[in-house]
């Protein structure tokens, strides 16, 4: 006995989706109106110390982007994303010195080779998970930083190798270019900003589609996912190459940012608090990406530039703001907020009411 | 129609499945047994969790353990899980979707065909909701919509009605029976109810410790003593 044919009578039902909901309208509106006011007004209004800081936050929110789509999205503990920065930072460097290519073409094969070379580290993923993810690709971001130290990175030559005469870093050594419009600071924050959000938007563009549903159904549940027909190797590597490719992006951007990169400005424990940071922010939303921005590269900032405090200072509110996530937010900061403020308009509203209805508000 | 010959699971030096062989002829079939019967088993060298130390599982004259796991949904082969996996930070539309997107059907048919299987499962919420927000049943018919969609030809439904009162189990017979006719496909429900699989299932095959102890049409079967013995036990003088 075999099985019977489908039934031809089956029609789709008159039923049809609903339009976007108010919420999605809300966000995408807010993304804009804040979007034109970083690219617009905001360069005017605060000096440039500011400005470099406000780059330097739109990078590393695309990093923390990298980590929040390999942890938020796919469950994969990756703590590499500052090594995959630096590798970014240094194949865009060299580059620079070694052609004259156009800078966007810069920051694609800059994107590139790091995608292939995160996608590389990524193969482990599809054996282990958890803490042994986390171990790999701490020590992928440890032996990046150890390789930086012993090339005596960027070593100011030029062409791919870039040997200088005296094999370290000198006073002579070229800036990376930027593109030839954006070269003052504030174009170059302009720039940088509109590439960090067409990144946000490549990484929108997944979330919302094929991949990012399976991503959604690994997380869950492997088996489940597999079950679906989801191909886990397939779109454990995918989740990887996207997340290198945005994060090499950002690397070259960081390279233009402080025109001769050091080995300084890459530690391996960074990945711990842009991990960290992206916890903080809201591991599961695009939002926590740019709070999480704010947290790495802004909050030390005003710590430290603006109220002269020890920078010790920021690890210790990381810590209580992990904690504080862990225990009460699991969302993080992008979720949570928008939850407090609901909070708050509404006992407003009901104190307004009441006093209007001439009645005592309660204690 | 499943055609199972000699198939035998090992995991280090346990055996799940002892040689079974048996046929699922078509329409909605049973498979039942007491709990560690090896049904779960079963359903996992059917998903390609578990490779089987031998045997063959021939579906409507494909070779099934030559397929590679992820490519057994593309082919048509569903499968529910006794534990919730419906997605809950995905909406019911977008749970069901990703279902029909690897499954090989056409994309243009996709917004249709997910609405017509939540339309089949009787599923009255808006697809837009997440799945986080829903209760147990509304789950449940989500899960349900998921093994459907897309040209199923084989649904394998693991405890369906696990945890639903009385009257949603009842609800949930009711579409199980109409999924052979609707869609054409081979259902096998694995279940502790034997109401619901007596009222579902024109055959039922019963796993004890491994090992195939009846099989054939489902009236029969539960009468069979055999099968009676392995769920009620049997009377030991001491």
């Amino acid at each position: 006995m075999t099985a019977a044919p489908a039934s031809e009578e089956r029609t789709a039902p008159a039923r049809t989706l609903p339009k976007p909901e108010l919420g999605t309208i809300v966000r995408g509106a807010v993304m804009v109106a804040l979007l034109a006011v970083a690219i617009g007004p905001l360069p005017h209004v605060v000096g440039s110390d500011w400005i470099t800081t406000f780059t330097s936050v739109a990078i590393y929110a695309v990093a923390a982007l990298g980590f929040g789509i390999l942890y938020g999205r796919v469950g994969m503990i990756s703590l590499g994303q500052i090594a995959l920065l630096t590798i970014g930072c240094w194949v865009g460097a060299r580059i620079a010195y070694a052609t004259s290519l156009p800078f966007p073409i810069l920051l694609i094969a800059a994107g590139g080779i790091t995608c292939v070379i995160g996608t590389l580290v990524g193969l482990p993923a599809l054996r282990l998970s958890g803490l042994y993810l986390a171990l790999i690709t701490l020590m992928f971001a440890g032996a990046t930083t150890i390789v930086l130290a012993v090339t005596d990175f960027p070593n100011g030559g030029g062409g791919f190798k870039g040997r200088s005469g005296t094999g370290a870093l000198t006073t002579s050594t070229p800036p990376v270019r930027r593109p030839s419009w954006a070269n003052a600071d504030v174009a170059y924050y302009r720039y940088t900003v509109i590439v960090c959000a067409l990144l946000f938007l490549l990484v929108l563009a997944h979330v919302a589609a094929k991949p990012g549903r399976a991503w959604a159904s690994i997380r869950e549940s492997e088996p489940a996912a597999l079950a679906a027909g989801v191909n886990i190797t397939l779109y454990k590597l995918w989740a990887f190459a996207l997340a290198s490719f945005i994060t090499g992006v950002a690397g070259c951007l960081l390279a233009a940012q402080v025109g001769v990169p050091r080995a300084i400005t890459f530690q391996t424990q960074d990945s711990l608090t842009l991990a960290a940071a992206t916890l903080i922010g809201g591991i599961y939303s695009l939002w926590g990406a740019i709070v999480a921005g704010i947290f790495q590269q802004l909050v030390p900032f005003l710590f430290q530039a603006q109220w002269g405090l020890n920078s010790n200072l920021v690890l210790i509110l990381f810590g209580v703001g992990l904690l504080q996530v862990l225990l009460t937010a699991p969302g993080g900061l992008s979720q949570q907020l928008p939850k407090d403020l609901g909070r708050l308009w509404r006992l407003a509203a009901g104190r307004v009411r009441s006093l209007a209805a001439g009645e005592r508000p309660a204690p | 129609m499943i055609e199972v010959q000699s198939l035998i699971v090992r995991f280090a030096g346990v055996t799940p499945i002892d040689d079974v062989s048996v046929d699922f002829p078509g329409g909605t079939c049973g498979l039942i047994g007491p709990n560690g019967a090896g049904k779960t088993t079963f359903f996992n060298v059917l998903s390609g969790f578990v490779r089987p130390a031998r045997g063959a599982i021939r579906v409507f004259g494909d070779d099934l353990l030559a397929m590679a796991d992820f490519r057994r949904a593309r082919w048509g082969l569903r499968r529910t899980f006794q534990t919730e996996q419906a997605i809950e930070g995905l909406s019911i539309f977008d749970n069901v979707a990703m279902i029909h997107e690897h499954s090989g059907a056409k994309r243009s048919s996709r917004r249709a065909d997910v609405l017509s299987a939540l339309e089949f499962v009787g599923l009255d919420i808006s697809p837009k909701a997440k799945v986080g927000g829903l209760s147990a049943r509304e789950r449940r018919l989500v899960e349900l919509a998921r093994a459907v969609v897309g040209k199923p030809r084989v649904v394998l439904l693991d405890e369906p009605a696990a945890g639903l009162p009385a009257a949603e189990t009842e609800r949930m017979a009711g579409i199980i029976q109409k999924i052979p006719d609707t869609f054409g496909a081979l259902v096998i429900l694995v279940d502790h109810d034997m109401g619901l699989v007596s009222s579902c299932c024109q055959t039922t095959a019963v796993l004890d410790f491994g090992k195939l102890i009846a099989s054939g049409p489902t009236p029969e079967v539960m009468r069979d003593v055999h099968v009676m013995r392995a769920y009620l036990g049997t009377e030991e003088k001491l």
